[in-house]
């Protein structure tokens, strides 16, 4: 059976047609082939399951919290264990899934093939970076054994100087995740740097790129900052030399510079990349270029850099000078600009283009309405006078919220849908994975927007008892969160399934214009059987073809009536 | 957008009576005028009277060792008298507890927090114009937000894919707009900053004349020191007046958070932070601390605590008084009070007022820390590395310096109160102690 189907005459010089070559999956087998591989891919599909798991670990923790919230006072358990409960949410959340979910998993295994490379730069040091992350990952919740974690993922001083839990297990499990953090980001500068192929000049890299580019450079500037801050906290608890404990002439607000000095950047290394994705999706399934390319790339640049200057901000009612304020509130507005850029640019993108809402676009559409929620409730916050109400309530803890989980968990939920089927080689299944996104969105808005309230009306943050006027909007709260819980749940549940259900997946199954759509569908070892040729990015108007339309167009050929295409491998859906 | 409006106006200008935290008390409603309708709160000498109405009898009792009930007839007795005197609050003698001096019962009034669906209404002076930044941007996140979300839905459903539908060529990019879409959002934020930055300017800075306040805030307690020795859990200030507040802490982090008065500041230890507000209305608003501070830090000062759920049912407050005469009338009384209490009321009070209460129970079940409930006075208990006689000199050493001699199967997270107690107090913690064992 040959390619029957009349193509377009440009889209000829794109591979085609099944594969000799076994896809990386089955290229070797048994555990050692795993354990010790150098192949990106696998090391980010290790990454990405890990990730999953201290995802539902994380979420988990929230709905347990989110439970003893329901009622003032005691509901199912009590103060000391609800402090353990959102301080493990926010750690595990943090460092454990949203800070290595983009780049280290989804990163690992999309970015070298959309460069158009064969690995990543260092290989070994990819495998040891992942490595880390285990260990790491492994201390935090070995926290639990040890006496748990009570000083929330801020680990303020002197609190956690004092306090009787397991600070030194958890402070070197996030010394380890920080150089698993470093490792990945220098392994990507360097590759994005010297494995371009012939023809992908800086400009020609997907947006996609730029932002894990954006973010390899906070990772390896920011993270030794938290790498010293955690060693200094742990010296500071073991041999009392005063530096952060103020009876013994410390400075418990230093650590605040310190911990934000790091953690604030590491805001942008969790939203960056969660940017750069939903570039992608809504340039590939509304089939346009993304629009104002140049203005999204720099923005993510001018945001990388930034972001180094506002931590501050965390810091308005700390004690800080007035200055400082001043300064630091200033500059935070400056960060408010190229977000606003991105939001317009992507909503222009849709202008005049096919928008297909697969679970992958329904993803980048909740990101651009979450992230416009996200993005102006920061401005409330950097504004001096209004900070001084809102801070360290609710509102905070709402808008948070909104950044790092309703953008970037949105993200890469989308960047998951998007390139699942590239890198498994399994069709999910959409309808579920619609609703799933849908009950996502809803659960998110449910939980989080009565934060918003609360916040305004005063409800200080990690407090385990609260008024009674507040109950109301826990209690909606507390619903929102189950519906978002049960989403992910079912998305985890029904992706693995594809594992063995799902449909074999086409080379190009959205018709996206980067380079691993032209790649074996699950690529190769080395990712290409030949050459990826760079064409000109996010054009979609001839060279590449949504899969399903290349069925519509098949099909209604008379002469090709219920013949079977070879690309795909197999039955389409319909 | 019909239905939005509606909505919308309502967010703005509809105003919604918050929830009421139950009260302590079960003294009638009173009115935000303090003095007038308060049981004892008219004369000066009524006052008086009632604080020497619980001491007498209280000092009678010390030794009874059934302080629970001695109180309660103390109590009945002096809310007699305070009926006969007003009319009101003949049902707070049912339930037993030693008659409340007129400021307290200011305190545990219920919280009167007025306000619109987003906020409580600003009782500081200083606050407005940060409540006008407030609703100023939350009109402009509304407009650009349903700008955003209209224009999203509107073009994908425009441009959704359906048969025969294709992308239609369009600019990629597009200057003018570009450079457009990116100067309005620096001016708005070059405003944004500038009117922050001007109303937080007054909202920190207070003026020069000021009543000053010490606060010490610690694990899990606040304590406001003013300016002639009185000392309390719970913040007394005039109306009208500039106050200006001292603040520093005993141990971890914490921060004086009062949302009516839009005044936040965190209180670091072996450092002064200040914090000012000129409030407007006479009235009794909630005091938080916004700053996690560990265990209690939901609870801090927590002066009624639901046994069974834990819910803390009076918190820290604030109280407004009508003004500076009436502020003085609190500063005189409070400090009678303090001087002339029998040993265990006033033990009884420190008990409530210093936090003790969410660690320590008074009925035998450990909580943070040991009941104060103790059978074993007066026996040799287990301590860690040995064991103690459990009399007047093991519990006066475990309030100083609780580390010294620890109990076994407690975290050792008590702050050492050294320093923080007059001798007199610490008789009365003793007194009261040794008047709960059986």
């Amino acid at each position: 059976m040959a390619t029957t189907d009349a193509f377009p005459e440009s889209l000829k010089s794109l591979p085609q047609g099944p594969v000799i070559e076994p896809d990386f999956l089955h290229v070797t087998k048994g555990w050692k082939s795993w354990a010790f591989t150098l192949d990106h891919k696998r090391i980010g599909m290790m990454y990405l399951f890990g990730i999953l798991f201290a995802l539902l670990l994380g979420g988990s923790f929230a709905l347990l919290l989110r439970t003893e919230l329901w009622a003032p006072g005691k509901t199912i358990v009590g103060p000391d264990t609800y402090n353990q409960f959102f301080t493990l949410h926010g750690a595990v959340m943090v460092f454990l899934v949203i800070i290595p979910g983009i780049p280290a998993a989804l990163g690992n295994i999309i970015m070298p093939i959309q460069l158009g490379a064969p690995d990543v730069a260092f290989p070994r040091l990819n495998l040891a970076s992942f490595y880390l992350w285990c260990s790491g990952a492994t201390l935090l919740v070995l926290t639990i054994p040890f006496g748990g974690l009570d000083t929330g993922w801020t680990l303020y001083t002197p609190y956690s100087l004092e306090t009787h839990t397991a600070v030194m297990v958890a402070t070197s499990g996030v010394f380890l995740l920080g150089f698993s953090s470093i490792f990945t980001g220098l392994n990507f500068l360097v590759t994005i740097h010297k494995f371009r192929p012939q023809g992908m000049g800086w400009f020609q890299l997907p947006l996609n790129i730029w932002a894990i580019y954006g973010t390899a450079i906070m990772q390896v500037l920011a993270t030794p900052v938290l790498g010293i801050t955690v060693l200094l906290l742990t010296v500071e608890r073991f041999g009392h030399i005063g530096i952060f404990d103020p009876t013994m002439g410390g400075d418990p607000v230093l650590f605040q510079h310190f911990f934000w000095f790091y953690s604030h950047p590491a805001v942008y290394i969790m939203i960056i990349p969660g940017m750069g994705v939903v570039s992608e999706l809504i340039s590939t399934y509304a089939r346009k270029p993304i629009f104002g390319y140049r203005f999204v790339a720099y923005s993510s640049l001018s945001l990388a850099l930034l972001s180094f200057l506002v931590w501050g901000h965390h810091m308005f009612v700390s004690g800080q000078s007035r200055l400082a304020n001043m300064v630091f509130s200033a500059l935070t507005f400056t960060v408010g600009i190229p977000s606003a850029i991105k939001v317009f640019n992507w909503v222009a993108t849709l202008y005049k283009g096919d928008i297909r809402l697969k679970t992958g676009m329904l993803y980048g559409l909740s990101f651009l309405l979450l992230f416009t929620i996200g993005g102006l409730t920061g401005l409330f916050l950097g504004i001096l006078s209004v900070d001084v109400h809102l801070h360290d309530t609710y509102f905070v803890v709402a808008h948070f919220h909104y950044v790092m989980m309703g953008s970037t968990l949105v993200a890469f939920l989308g960047a998951l849908h998007h390139w699942w089927p590239k890198f498994t080689g399994r069709m999910y299944n959409e309808p579920l994975g619609q609703m799933c996104a849908i009950g996502v969105f809803v659960g998110f808005n449910t939980t989080f927007l009565p934060q918003f309230v609360m916040g305004a009306r005063g409800m200080p943050r990690r407090y385990w008892d609260y008024d009674p006027q507040y109950q109301v909007f826990h209690q909606i709260s507390t619903i929102g969160a189950f519906i978002l819980g049960i989403s992910i749940f079912i998305t985890v549940c029904y992706l693995m399934a594809s594992f063995w259900t799902g449909k074999k997946a086409p080379r190009n199954p959205w018709g996206g214009s980067s380079l691993e759509w032209q790649a074996p569908t699950p690529p190769t070892l080395y990712n290409f059987e030949k050459p990826p040729i760079v064409h000109e990015l996010y054009n979609y108007d001839d060279l590449v073809e949504v899969e399903e339309d290349r069925w519509e167009r098949i099909s209604d050929a008379p002469e090709n009536q219920g013949a079977v295409p070879v690309a795909s491998g197999g039955k389409e859906h319909h | 957008m019909k239905r939005v409006l509606p909505v919308l106006l309502a967010l703005f200008i509809g105003t919604s009576a918050y929830a009421q935290t139950p009260g302590g008390s079960a003294i009638a409603p009173t009115p935000a005028n303090a003095g007038e309708s308060v049981p004892m709160a008219d004369p000066t000498s009524g006052s008086n009277a009632a604080t020497a109405g619980s001491a007498v009898p209280g000092s009678g009792s010390a030794t009874n060792g059934n302080n629970q009930a001695t109180s309660g007839s103390a109590g009945s007795d002096a809310t007699g008298s305070a009926a006969a005197g007003s009319g009101a609050g003949s049902a707070a003698a049912a339930k037993g507890p030693p008659v409340k001096a007129w400021y307290d019962v200011l305190a545990d009034k219920d919280i009167e927090e007025q306000g619109t669906f987003w906020m409580p209404k600003a009782v500081n002076q200083a606050a407005d114009e940060s409540d006008m930044m407030f609703y100023a941007v939350l009109a402009l996140s509304v407009f650009f937000f349903l700008a955003i979300a209209i224009a999203v839905i509107y073009l994908t459903i425009k441009y959704r894919h359906r048969p025969g539908h294709k992308p239609e060529p369009s600019a990629a990019h597009n200057d003018v707009l570009e450079i457009t879409w990116t100067v309005i959002p620096t001016i708005i934020c070059v405003f944004l900053f500038w009117y922050g930055w001007h109303s937080y300017i007054r909202v920190v800075t207070p003026p020069n004349k000021a009543i000053e306040i010490d606060v010490l805030a610690q694990r899990w307690s606040w304590t406001f020191t003013h300016e002639n020795g009185v000392t309390d859990s719970d913040l007394h200030i005039p109306a009208g007046v500039p106050v200006r507040l001292v603040m520093t802490s005993k141990d971890v982090l914490h921060s004086f958070y009062a949302p009516a008065m839009r005044v936040k500041q965190d209180v670091v230890p072996r450092r002064y932070t200040y914090a000012w507000f000129d409030a407007t209305k006479p009235g009794t608003y909630r005091l938080t601390c916004a700053e996690y501070c560990g265990t209690s830090h939901a609870q801090m000062s927590c002066q009624k605590l639901d046994p069974v759920s834990g819910h803390c049912d009076r918190r820290a407050v604030v109280v407004v008084h009508k003004d500076l005469e009436e502020y003085e009338r609190y500063l005189n009384d409070k400090i009678t009070e303090q001087m002339n209490m029998a040993p265990v009321d006033l033990g009884k009070m420190l008990y409530d007022k210093k936090g003790c209460s969410s660690c320590h129970t008074v009925d035998g079940s450990a909580r943070v820390g040991p009941s104060w409930k103790q059978p074993d006075w007066g026996k040799e208990i287990q301590i860690v590395g040995g064991s103690v006689k459990m009399d007047e000199n093991y519990v006066r050493e475990s309030i100083l310096y609780p580390a010294k001699k620890a109990r076994p199967g407690f975290p050792n997270s008590m702050p050492p109160f050294e320093g923080q107690l007059k001798d007199k107090e610490l008789e009365g913690l003793i007194a009261y102690i040794k008047s709960l064992k059986q």
